[in-house]
């Protein structure tokens, strides 16, 4: 592999790298063996201890945690995604009496921690701990989605709007049928990649106590023992991070296609998860 | 209204907590995060390797998930903390700092090929070529996306709350809890004090963007 920040390697060079190579293999696997062997001492790897898998209960139970992880996620990628396209619609709006309230509405949604939103509805509304979280995720995501479109719509080229006004189209025809397919095709990894970030906040549901993988997780620590909460622990996070991956990589795949088809290409995925606003 | 004027000590408090462990996490998330950067484009390949996969795992890894580890998981195994404020320190530090790795080395990236290029030409090492040149510009064009992924901090934070950790949020579900009848203008209160973090570091991320946009 060449890379523009250092020369091709001769053999001095390569002589260093293989030797820092090693010694980096070193550390990280002597830390890693150093981990293992702590664990070991505490008989985490007791076969007694993993044989709480062979109860099927265990695996209903996490199956539950999935599924509840997943129906949040799903139900409020549902709703989020229509009524994060009506907010953008109205933040873009020619009327400032529609476009000025929903920016502030926007930012104030933008700036809150989910988790707060959650115990808002939880608490205020008296809600299942179900709808809470569904709400929280909605209302969050809801903004970002809005904010992803919108930075989609603002990078096509002028002349779209332009051409769609001049055929006779209304400013809102104009917006639904030239500019938000466009915006929404360009955004797909962007919307894929926080659909990701939402799949991540359903584990906040733990803290208002809805039963998803991680209070399954507790549950079952609370009902077996303590000695089982490492092997749970460490099942059900292998099962969470494979999922979030999964969809990950699905973003990842979505821009480098889109790249190669969608006119004038998709935008990257932004790190933060959030389109820096313009 | 009355509420949240009457346990002002309890919210400056949260508060203060908020900001400590967003600027401690952010320090040492900002340092980490820029190493494993350093590590991902460097030559030696174990370390390329480790900085990816480390990345690649907390990327994808649920908050709530590093911080039950820091705080459940860790003391059963022997890992003991004096105040649990440590354990969300290092769960915050940890997410944060993949999620910095990654806007530095698309920094790094954007930097024009050339500089590093008339860097080796004049005889640069790898570690002169990234620490002089690179570096220092590439740091210069992520700093908006830096300053989101600080505010995103800021707002996860709050998930400590739910871990013994009395910062705004843990302060208040204890409010919340106290003031029954009074609960919205407790959590608006919260709310409030958040927004006061967040919506100026938003306002300066945009500044910024757009000093930066002119620069280039």
């Amino acid at each position: 592999m060449s890379s523009v920040l250092y020369d091709v390697p001769g053999p001095k060079a390569r002589r260093i790298s293989l030797i820092g190579s090693i010694i980096g293999v070193v550390v990280i696997g002597g830390l890693l063996v150093l981990a293992v062997m702590t664990l070991a001492q505490q008989g985490i790897f007791d076969a007694n201890r993993w044989a709480v898998f062979q109860i099927p209960d265990v695996w209903v139970l996490i199956a539950n945690g999935i599924g509840a992880t997943l129906a949040a996620a799903a139900v409020a990628a549902v709703i989020a995604f229509p009524l994060g396209l009506l907010l953008c619609l109205m933040r873009i709006s020619d009327n400032a009496w529609i476009r000025v309230p929903t920016r502030i509405v926007l930012e104030f949604l933008r700036g809150m921690p989910v988790v707060l939103m959650m115990l808002f509805v939880l608490l205020v509304f008296a809600t299942s701990s179900f709808v809470a979280v569904v709400a929280g995720l909605v209302l969050y995501n809801s903004a970002i989605f809005a904010e992803i479109i919108r930075a989609g719509v603002q990078s096509l080229p002028k002349g779209q709007r332009e051409a769609g006004l001049a055929i006779g189209l209304t400013s809102f025809q104009s917006r639904l049928t030239i500019e938000l397919p466009q915006a929404i095709r360009r955004m797909l990894p962007s919307l894929v990649a926080q659909l990701v970030v939402l799949l991540k906040d359903t584990s906040l549901g733990y803290i208002v106590a809805y039963g998803e993988l991680l209070r399954a997780v507790q549950v079952m620590a609370d009902f077996l023992g303590p000695q089982y909460l490492f092997p749970v622990f460490f099942v059900a996070a292998a099962i969470y991070i494979a999922i979030d991956l999964a969809v990950s990589r699905l973003a990842i795949w979505l821009e480098r296609r889109g790249s190669r088809r969608a006119a004038g290409g998709v935008a990257h995925v932004p790190v933060a998860g959030i389109p820096a606003a313009k | 209204m009355d509420v949240i004027i009457e346990n002002l000590p309890q919210y400056w408090d949260g508060f203060l907590r908020t900001l400590f462990l967003s600027v401690v996490s952010g320090i040492i998330a900002l340092i980490f995060g820029t190493v494993l950067a350093a590590a991902r484009v460097s030559p030696i390949a174990a370390l390329r390797g480790f900085s990816m996969v480390y990345v690649e795992i907390v990327r994808n890894t649920p908050l709530t998930i590093a911080f039950f580890f820091a705080a459940v998981v860790l003391p059963r195994l022997g890992i003991t903390f004096q105040q649990f404020e440590v354990a969300a320190i290092i769960a915050l530090s940890a997410y944060t700092s993949a999620f910095i790795a990654e806007a530095v080395r698309s920094g790094v990236n954007s930097v024009p090929v050339g500089q590093a290029e008339a860097a080796r030409s004049i005889g640069m090492k790898f570690s002169q070529v990234l620490t002089l040149i690179i570096l220092p510009q590439a740091l210069r064009t992520v700093i908006p996306p830096l300053i989101n992924i600080l505010i995103a901090l800021v707002k996860n934070s709050s998930v400590a709350g739910a871990f013994y950790v009395l910062e705004l949020f843990g302060q208040g579900k204890q409010l919340a809890n106290a003031n029954g009848d009074a609960v919205v203008w407790v959590l608006v209160g919260v709310a409030f004090f958040y927004l006061l973090i967040t919506i100026p570091l938003g306002y300066l991320a945009n500044v910024v963007e757009r000093k930066v946009a002119i620069a280039r």
